[in-house]
């Protein structure tokens, strides 16, 4: 096989053992790599009824046949497991160079299976793999861990690991890799804690072989050329990261403030990518064959709080800032680090945080039990509660079961602006219908990165659709759904579809595989991942019903800014979006639809 | 002037690409520990550090092998293994103070950038911010002294 390694780990983590396999050569045509194979993999292999966090469940590390090529930004892995979060297929995506390093080691994926009976670590060094006792990183941030794995493994070996978020399951922790890097959401950390495993280090001395190395170098050298002149990855990401976004959504109204009550911010500013440019911003960084470098390695010197690291993004901004009406970049900034460090997803906490500070501004949970006073703006409680919520202590333990759990507990689940239980990112539904179409069938919940609608609906790419228009939505959602789910397969960074699309990635997979990857095949794969997950989340008692959107975004209308008086209009797009899809009206795949994707039982 | 690889630090942004470049040239595979090139990524200090051969003006690998496999070329001025008399005893290897010649089991012959032979070698080719460039100026050297005589320039007063 080129492209693939064609090997995949099996690591049975009850009997302690260790295996190499051979990879499923129908299995990753069909499903290419990454989302696609992990899920196909774990889907063939898992009960959908399973407990997430019990030894049952099953988690897959996987990268896709470019991960460790170059290109645009060919450095990616996923993270595949059920979400003890949401009860979907949680599937979460990190850079890094980590990803990479698995695949010179010789390997497309791992699979973790069972639960060791003590804290456990992975080590790989090419065909030479083990599993060792990791006691004495138990409690270990992620960045003291990989620390300690390089001096007694390695030292240029790659790790990924779990914080003490994960080993406390908190239903939001997830997996850091390269210290600052997450496959941040839907829990993937609580399900590796919940197997006594801390971490996976790697160190991979082999190549990718290449089915044609000519027309790869051609098809990268056309790539580049596009993300250069692309002006949001070849000039907005390199210079402001994606924090560029903080002024942009906000000007546009529909930044969702103090928990989705207003959308507009009167903090943006003190917030924004241009400010942490000017303040804490040491400098630009990229992941593995990473050709835009929208990492930001900052350092909090001159503030009230100490500490260096990478971030935050945009999505932590806001989830740590504006939706909990705080406009403090330090204490953002910081509580960020914490939850690298821990390892816990910052859109999650933060939006939990707005969550428990509405709860208690309408006086639904008392000062006693928070353990603090809670107001919108309080920027010290919210990184206190961020920490605490990472070590389940106190009023954090209620913090880390996620928003939704946290406002049912109080009888207000309608506070929870979440999604299948994930919240959401930042940007409002109310103001870009295709968003909220997206969010309501995103196969894991609330999610801006199974189909970024964002890109045309408010930056143009690569065509600018009116934000409130609902006609045609339906079937932007699936393309961007379905191709979303391509990348997420290839090992290519989902940035670069700003400026590469569908012919860039034929091209990729093509060169790289020697198979005939074109356009309408790559479609059709994205289509089969995309019904392959949603019989899974069926199977796993996630009905249509729960395609749908908060109470907030469908009948409160944005009562501010630009777009004041917009709701989401989700009754008007799903129909037609299951349609689009082949579904049948209540939204179920149906059996024809399954057979010409090859998905029929 | 010899053409050499420059080196500017400060566009460098870890990406590893022209270790991939590298590797994927010569090899026919990315490989990154196949690499001729060298990104460090001090991601603690913020760092991101490049370096490859220097093609010495007198250098020690060359001085050190015994089989006078290795020869600095003029005019390009690039040091090269001829690989024929290679042997591999690896005495180059030890004698290079910055280890950028290395032993490749496989081949059971060491193993340094060429600069692609004359060609625009690949890593500058593909390096996407610019960190290496193909010179026979040092570029980057002008810019670091324009850089300190900026601010000598904003420290004066007017006279």
């Amino acid at each position: 096989m080129s492209g693939w390694q064609g090997k995949l780990l099996r690591v049975d983590l009850t009997a302690g053992t260790c295996q190499s396999e051979k990879l499923n050569e129908q299995w990753a045509k069909d499903y290419l790599g990454g989302r696609g194979l992990g899920s196909k993999y774990f889907i063939e292999e898992v009960d959908p009824g399973v407990d997430p966090l019990s030894p049952d469940n099953k988690l897959i590390m996987a990268a896709g046949p470019l991960t460790g090529t170059y290109g645009a930004a060919n450095g990616r892995y996923m993270v595949i497991t059920k979400s003890p979060l949401t009860g979907t297929i949680a599937c979460s995506n990190s850079g890094g160079y980590f990803p990479s390093e698995l695949r010179y080691a010789g390997y497309d994926m791992i699979i973790f299976e069972g639960k060791a009976e003590y804290p456990s670590y992975l080590q790989i060094h090419d065909d030479k793999v083990r599993l060792v006792g990791a006691v004495h990183l138990w409690g270990k941030s992620s960045q003291d861990t990989e620390d300690a794995i390089l001096a007694e493994f390695h030292g240029d070996a790659k790790v990924a690991c779990i914080g003490p978020a994960g080993e406390n399951q908190v239903n939001f922790a997830c997996v850091i890799n390269d210290k600052h890097r997450a496959a941040g959401r839907s829990g993937v950390g609580a399900v590796m804690g919940s197997k006594n495993l801390k971490a996976v280090a790697v160190r991979g001395t082999g190549g990718v072989k290449i089915a044609d190395p000519i027309a790869f170098r051609e098809a990268a050298l056309e790539s580049y050329g596009l993300l250069k002149q692309n002006p949001v990855s070849g000039e907005g990401l390199p210079a402001l990261g994606t924090p560029v976004l903080v002024n942009v959504i906000n000007q546009f109204g529909a930044l969702p403030t103090r928990n989705f009550q207003k959308d507009t911010f009167e903090g943006a500013e003190a917030i924004s990518g241009e400010t942490l440019a000017a303040t804490y911003l040491k400098r630009n960084k990229g992941c593995m064959s990473c050709i835009i470098g929208c990492g930001r390695v900052t350092g909090l010197k001159g503030s009230r709080f100490g500490g260096d690291g990478e971030g935050p993004e945009y999505e932590s901004i806001w989830a740590l800032g504006a939706t909990c009406g705080i406009n403090d970049l330090a204490a953002i900034t910081k509580a960020n680090y914490i939850c690298n460090e821990y390892g816990m997803d910052t859109i999650t906490v933060g939006a939990t945080v707005a969550c428990a500070m509405e709860l208690a501004e309408k006086g639904l949970v008392s000062e006693e039990e928070i353990g603090m006073s809670l107001k919108f703006g309080d920027a010290d409680a919210m990184v206190k509660l961020v920490e605490m919520a990472a070590k389940c202590e106190g009023f954090g333990a209620k913090l880390a079961l996620g928003s939704y759990r946290l406002a049912e507990s109080y009888g207000a689940p309608e506070l929870s602006m979440t999604v299948k239980k994930q919240e959401f990112p930042a940007y409002d539904g109310r103001g870009m219908q295709g968003m909220a179409l997206h969010y309501a069938t995103s196969n894991r919940g609330a999610c801006h990165v199974r189909g970024y609608l964002v890109s045309p609906e408010i930056l143009g790419l690569p065509e600018k659709l009116d934000p409130q228009a609902t006609d045609g939505k339906a079937t932007w959602a699936k393309i961007f759904q379905d191709f979303t789910a391509v990348v997420d397969s290839s090992g290519v960074c989902l940035f670069t579809t700003f400026g590469i699309g569908a012919p860039q990635f034929a091209a990729f997979c093509t060169a790289a595989t020697g198979l005939d990857y074109n356009e309408e095949v790559l479609m059709n794969l994205g289509d089969r991942i995309y019904n392959m997950e949603r019989v899974f989340n069926l199977k796993a008692g996630i009905d249509p019903s729960q395609d749908t959107l908060p109470k907030r975004l469908l009948e409160d209308p944005i009562p501010d800014g630009p777009l004041k008086g917009e709701v989401a209009k989700l009754d008007v797009m799903l129909p037609v979006y299951y349609q689009e899809r082949g579904w049948s009206a209540e939204g179920i795949p149906t059996e024809e639809k399954l057979q010409a994707l090859g998905l029929a039982s | 002037m010899q053409k050499l690889i420059r080196i500017e630090p400060s566009k460098c942004i870890g990406c590893k690409t022209c270790e991939l470049a590298c590797s994927f040239k010569h090899t026919g595979e990315f490989m990154p520990s196949r690499s001729r090139i060298y990104n460090e990524v001090f991601i603690d200090e913020a760092k991101f550090i490049t370096v490859t051969c220097m093609q010495c003006d007198e250098p020690w690998c060359e001085k050190a092998c015994p089989k006078s496999a290795i020869s600095k070329e003029m005019p390009s001025g690039v040091v090269v293994v001829d690989r024929d008399r290679c042997v591999g005893c690896r005495t180059c290897v030890s004698a290079c103070p910055f280890g950028m010649i290395k032993y490749v089991p496989t081949l059971g012959k060491v193993d340094k950038c060429d600069l692609c032979g004359g060609d625009t070698p690949e890593c500058v080719a593909f390096c996407p911010t610019g960190c290496l460039s193909l010179d026979e100026e040092d570029k980057p050297l002008r810019q670091k002294i324009l850089r300190f005589v900026d601010a000598m320039k904003d420290g004066q007063m007017e006279v």
